[in-house]
């Protein structure tokens, strides 16, 4: 087991597939970049690629930590053993010597792993430090946490929001290889905490201030993205993908995702699936009638719904106020949460595509 | 190992005091009881200090965010009552420790007629507090989310709903303690009038004492940076 | 002291002990004796460690697969909302960590052992302060209370840290009555360890000189201190979160122009020396288990008895390492990251000194001392852990995930409640007058050692991995380990089950000695052995008098004249 963490940071492998519950699966990314086939069938904790430029500082600095720690360990418990064994009672009267105390040994053992932790933390701060100046050129990213999704925004490319999801491969954030980018991040309600694994960055999401956090990708893939936060009932599932690119690619694949547009031959109702995943409306709101954040949208066209300004029958324009004033009738039961508003960033073909979708789920 | 069985009296350390009748058992001499019981008293007091100490620093974080606002809120504390109230306050602690003094000495009038005065000090302290509490409830200056002084025309700029919150919670939690200091205090009145305390035994009152001066000094600390900001 | 160790007070008649000496109920619920303290104590934090440990093997059987299933499963099968499932999960994982700390671990070794054995260790009729003690249970039991009625008032969801502002504005739960009952038993820590100071100030018998004090007093010294200077801290943030939820006054909440942060840096100020007051009770435990066990005088006693003090003060400076990554300054995190190696250095002290007090000594392999030595392997696995998590850039990974879940669980659990195990063994006979059945108890510590690894050292690996916590559905590439983890647990579970078995059966009628148990179980030199088993109502007849330390054992050999190396 040791072993296998000593060498889980180099080692890059698929993980088996699990038999996971729909809606939960988010592949494990496949880099088998520098892999080795056997250890990668020996090892099922070789899951952890080093796909940024801080990665392998800090697997530097934590094998040096593991490699440190198991040396005081075996000492200890070596010298604990050997006690163990030579000084185990065999007579009751067995003589014990009566060492009190001894100055210069007390004085080595308290100053060598001073000396050896000033080190780790000098190493921690040195590394610690690079992470926290972003570069000047860094590409800007805007990412907004909410309960329980996030949201992302590129300044230079207006119009681009991607969101992540858990139902989907949907790509919660694009970066380009090998590019210094700079994440601008606040939180719409409590705290959240944006983690990549893969790169090795981790930051507070905190609601009324901005944090930031840079990074540079340095694989071409596809990577877990975590709340590493606790932050209500489905934290768990506040997970997204990011995605790495060529440079090359990263402008094109931005300029794509900015449509959210009916694709030729797109019925009408699969568009508006798509504006559900992607618009993040499926955060909040089910398909199979249970309720999330928000009531499920199963079976909700044209029945009365109870709000707390009477009943309402769900039609069009019930729909429409809903998205754009959530708050003007707020559904029995969900009282205590707030939907954001998304006045502005749905038009009129949106709106009819949602709809039609919504008249499908009997 | 070994014991004496004879009684405590028998290696008591010389000048320990004399037995009195509150002798706890598990006590060897009235000296270590009385020690102990004055120990206690300074590490509880400690205790106290840094529960204040917490709010203090919550004051200076929003003092240090809001600087204007604070400014402009405490301009609505009424700067003559907290003033008569530190009056109050330092000539109680003074009749006070004249009580502690009476007590040691064994004047028993002048025991009860000081813890009397104090007692009748902290109720003047309280009716002044109930004053100014009125005051800032009749003009909306409440903390959080009841704060709704502009209804009574007063505009502070800023959030000055925090101001009043740290404010009711620093004094609030201060009131309390006078009101447990009226409590303790007549407590020792009552026992000085059975003529408990005397040259022999005086513990309690001291300790009550040194509560009555922390919460005092609480005060003088909250009366500059409450009332007096700049 | 050193020459009559098993006789007990110079020959004395046997007195009733303190266990019979007044009859009834209320001669319990009211008294003021240390020692009946102390068993209450020991009863209560022994069953809420149950619930908080139950609450752990529900959520560990959900995180068996990677979806949401297990739980929701079980509420189906008791006809509620399978739905839920993801709250109910929420729930029990901050029960849990709410329960075991606030609960448990905190008030366990000090009121349990602390209480019953202090003032005996130091040669006193009492504590300084009898109905002080007194009203310190009750005041706990009533802050147990309104723990209880949060499980039936909605449950809990914040987490043991309680965050702003998910806990002030955002949470359904019943987060007032769980904080009000935080704060309450934060009075009765405080209460405990005031009295504690005192008694260890002004009630030590004639000739108990602060370097005779046993190793386990002086532990309960630092953590006295610590109570008493941390927790008003806890019960004015407490408070202030009360007044945030209910009167929205707007310190933390950002809507209203509060900052949340400021609430973490309270929370810590209070929570990061709790840990050491969790753990300081535990090494006092190991201090004296490793000596007696080894008939060895303790190595490096007052480097011992100085490191506690001096992690008691350093530990008042290190809060913001749990917050490296929280937003505050770079220089706060650099700054808090070197203070918490300092920590370390005292730690390390005490671990080498066990391990050099085994040097020649005469080392018996019973229970407790299983215990001790099971502690020194877990314990220095999560104290090592710990520096991982003090190195700023490595914490910044490891931060929030799994790794911290297994380093503060090998510190806990395999630091304090190890010791604790252990420490109830060793005085087992001296409070209750009963022996436990030796054989079983071996048997059931390896369930412990073996269920406590398999449980929690992977989870390091998940953790490196990228493992958060508190998650109730993972992605899949985790689930073996998380099996493991799971399984681990039902082996720690049969094993504190048989603990608990074995330690009952020795208390029914029919398994009383014939003959009273000898007052020295273990050929103890410390003062607590020399009194009768179970000890009088007043602990001693007369006055004890101390002429030399606790770790003078008979077997030492003096011949050799290296009392100074
Ligand atoms: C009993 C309780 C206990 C104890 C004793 C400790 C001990 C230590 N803890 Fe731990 N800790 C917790 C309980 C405890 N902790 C809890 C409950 C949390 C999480 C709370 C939450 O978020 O829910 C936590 C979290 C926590 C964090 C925050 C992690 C995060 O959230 O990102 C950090 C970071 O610095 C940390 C560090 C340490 C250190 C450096 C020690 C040191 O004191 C350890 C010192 C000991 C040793 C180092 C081993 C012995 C020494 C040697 C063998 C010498 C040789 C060693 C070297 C040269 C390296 N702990
Ligand atoms: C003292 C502290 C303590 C102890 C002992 C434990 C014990 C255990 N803990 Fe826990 N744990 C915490 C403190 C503790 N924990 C804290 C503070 C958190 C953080 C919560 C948060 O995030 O807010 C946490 C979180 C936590 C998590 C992370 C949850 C998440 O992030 O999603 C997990 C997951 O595996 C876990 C598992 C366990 C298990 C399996 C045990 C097992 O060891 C339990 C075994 C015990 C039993 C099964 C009870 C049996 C008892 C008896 C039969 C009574 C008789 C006993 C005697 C006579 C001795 N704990
Ligand atoms: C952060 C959670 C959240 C997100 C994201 C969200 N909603 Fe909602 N939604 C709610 C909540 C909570 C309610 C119920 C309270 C209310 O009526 O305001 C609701 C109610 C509704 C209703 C009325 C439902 C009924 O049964 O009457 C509609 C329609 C709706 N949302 C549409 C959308 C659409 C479309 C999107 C995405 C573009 C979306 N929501 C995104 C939380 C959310
Ligand atoms: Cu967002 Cu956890
Ligand atoms: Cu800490």
């Amino acid at each position: 087991m040791i072993l296998s963490m000593l060498m889980a940071p180099e080692a890059a492998a698929a993980a088996p597939e699990g038999s996971a519950t729909a809606g939960q699966v988010l592949d494990p990314s496949v880099h088998t970049q520098g892999a080795n086939a056997v250890w990668e069938t020996v090892n099922p904790w070789a899951t952890l690629p080093q796909a940024s430029t801080f990665a392998e500082g800090t697997d530097l600095l934590y094998l040096f930590i593991v490699v440190l720690s198991l040396f005081f360990f075996v000492l200890i418990m070596g010298v604990q053993g050997y006690f163990m064994w030579k000084y185990h009672r065999k007579s009751d009267d067995q003589k014990t010597s009566s060492i009190t105390h001894n100055g210069k040994v007390e004085f080595l053992w308290s100053a060598i792993p001073a000396v050896l932790l000033v080190w780790i933390f000098v190493w921690g701060e040195v590394d610690f430090l690079k992470q926290t100046v972003p570069p000047p050129d860094a590409v800007q990213v805007r990412v907004t946490g909410r309960q329980w999704f996030w949201t992302v925004d590129y300044p230079d490319y207006p119009g681009v929001q991607l969101t992540s999801s858990v139902d989907d491969n949907v790509v919660t954030l694009v970066v380009p290889k090998g590019k210094p980018v700079q994440l601008t991040m606040t939180s719409e309600d409590v705290l959240h905490d944006f983690y990549i694994p893969a790169f090795r960055v981790k930051r507070d999401v905190v609601p009324g201030r901005y944090t930031s956090l840079w990074f540079e990708a340095t694989q071409v893939g596809e990577f877990n993205l975590y709340c590493a936060e606790y932050c209500g009932d489905q934290h768990s599932a506040m997970i997204g993908k990011v995605k790495v690119l060529e440079p090359e690619l990263f402008g094109e694949y931005l300029a794509e995702a900015g449509k959210l547009e009916q694709e030729e031959g797109e019925p009408l109702a699969a568009f508006g699936e798509r504006i559900y995943k992607r618009r993040g409306c499926n955060a909040c709101h089910s398909l199979d009638g249970s309720p999330k954040v928000g009531p499920s949208w199963k079976g909700m066209w044209g029945k009365q719904e109870t709000t707390d300004k009477g009943t309402v029958l769900v039609d069009d324009n019930y729909i429409k106020e809903s998205v754009e004033e959530p708050n003007a009738q707020i559904v029995a039961g969900f009282e205590g949460v707030k939907m954001p508003s998304y006045k502005g960033q749905l038009d009129e073909k949106h709106f009819a595509a949602l709809i039609e979708f919504i008249k499908t789920l009997e | 190992m070994s014991h004496d069985h004879d009684s405590p009296k028998a290696h008591r350390p010389a000048g320990a005091g004399e037995p009195h009748a509150f002798m706890a058992h598990h006590f060897n001499t009235p000296g270590q009881q009385a020690g102990a019981a004055k120990f206690g008293m300074w590490v509880f007091l400690a205790t106290e200090i840094l529960m204040f100490s917490g709010l203090f620093l919550a004051y200076f974080i929003v003092r240090m965010h809001y600087p204007d606002m604070v400014l402009a809120a405490h301009e609505h504390l009424n700067k003559t009552a907290g003033g008569i109230n530190t009056v109050v306050l330092i000539t109680s602690s003074l009749t006070m420790a004249l009580a502690v003094r009476a007590a040691q000495v064994g004047d028993q009038p002048a025991i009860k007629r000081n813890l009397l005065l104090t007692i009748g000090f902290a109720f003047t302290f309280m009716v002044v507090k109930y004053f100014e509490y009125t005051a800032k409830i009749e003009h909306g200056m409440l903390p959080g989310k009841f704060y709704h002084a502009w209804d009574h025309g007063y505009y502070i700029e800023g959030s000055p709903h925090i101001f009043f919150a740290v404010y009711f919670c620093m004094t609030g939690l201060h009131g309390f303690h006078v009101l447990i200091g009226i409590g303790v205090l007549t407590w020792i009145y009552l026992r000085a009038g059975k003529g408990h305390f005397g040259p022999s035994y005086y513990t309690p009152v001291e300790n009550v004492g040194l509560y009555w001066h922390l919460v005092d000094l609480i005060w003088i600390f909250l009366f500059p940076l409450l009332y007096l900001v700049r | 002291m050193a020459d009559d160790k098993s006789t007990h007070d110079a020959g004395h008649e046997r007195e009733p002990s303190y266990l019979v000496a007044q009859k009834g109920l209320k001669s319990w619920l009211f008294t003021v004796d240390h020692k009946r303290l102390g068993l209450m104590y020991l009863a209560t934090t022994l069953l809420f460690f149950f619930v908080g440990g139950m609450a752990a093997i529900f959520f560990r059987t959900e995180l068996l697969t990677p979806g949401p299933g297990e739980i929701s499963g079980v509420l189906t099968a008791l006809g509620m909302d399978p739905t839920t499932s993801a709250t109910t999960y929420n729930k029990l994982f901050t029960v849990h960590g709410a329960v075991m700390v606030f609960l448990v671990i905190i008030p366990s070794v000090p009121g349990a052992l602390g209480n019953f054995l202090l003032p005996l260790m130091l040669g006193a009729k009492d504590v300084a302060f009898p109905r002080l003690n007194l009203l310190s249970f009750w005041v706990y039991s009533l802050g147990a209370l309104f723990f209880i009625y949060t499980l039936f008032a909605g449950g809990l969801d914040t987490g043991w840290t309680f965050y702003t502002p998910y806990s002030s504005n955002f949470s359904g739960t019943a987060v007032i009555s769980a904080t009000f009952g935080a704060f309450i038993l934060g009075f009765s820590s405080i209460l405990t360890g005031l009295n504690f100071m005192v008694t260890i100030h002004k009630m030590r018998a004639p000739g108990m000189t602060w370097n005779r004090m046993p190793l386990f007093c002086w532990s309960i010294y630092a953590t006295a201190v610590i109570q008493v200077l941390a927790t008003p801290v806890l019960a004015i943030t407490l408070l202030l979160l009360i007044m945030e939820r209910t009167l929205n006054i707007g310190i933390f909440d950002p809507a209203m122009g509060g900052d949340p942060v400021l609430f973490q840096h309270f929370f810590w100020f209070y929570s990061h020396p709790a840990v050491y007051i969790m753990i300081l009770p535990g090494f006092g435990i190991i201090s004296e288990l490793i000596a007696v066990h080894s008939r060895k005088h303790i190595f490096g006693y007052k480097a011992i008895a100085l490191s506690s003090v001096a992690i008691a003060i350093i530990s008042f400076v290190v809060w913001g390492h749990h917050m490296f990554v929280s937003g505050q300054s770079e220089l706060a995190g650099i700054v808090f990251s070197f203070l918490t190696f300092a920590v370390a250095v005292p730690t390390a002290i005490k671990v080498f000194s066990w391990v050099a007090t085994l040097y020649k000594g005469s080392i018996q392999f019973n229970t407790p001392m299983l215990y001790g030595l099971m502690f020194l392997f877990t314990f220095t696995i999560g104290g090592l852990t710990g520096v991982f998590l003090g190195t700023l850039s490595v914490d910044v990974h490891l931060h929030d995930t799994y790794f911290v879940v297994a380093h503060f669980h090998y510190v806990m659990m395999g630091g304090t409640i190890i010791a604790f195990v252990g420490g109830l063994h060793h005085w087992w006979a001296k409070m209750t007058g009963r022996n436990y059945d030796e054989k079983q108890a071996r048997w059931a510590s390896l369930f412990i050692f073996v269920g406590f690894n398999m449980t929690f050292f992977n989870q390091f690996v998940l953790g490196q991995q990228g493992m958060p916590r508190r998650y109730y559905t993972y992605v899949p590439q985790f689930q073996q380990q998380h099996v493991l983890s799971t399984v681990g647990a039902y082996i720690l579970l049969a094993g504190f089950l048989w603990i608990a078995f074995y330690l009952l059966a020795s208390l029914r009628k029919s398994a009383a000695p014939k003959e009273p148990l000898p007052d020295n179980t273990w050929g103890g030199a410390s003062l607590e052995w020399s009194t009768q088993t179970p000890p009088i109502e007043h602990n001693f007849h007369g006055q004890p008098r101390v002429d030399s330390d606790p770790y003078n054992f008979p077997q030492i050999d003096r011949t050799g004249g290296m009392d100074h190396h």
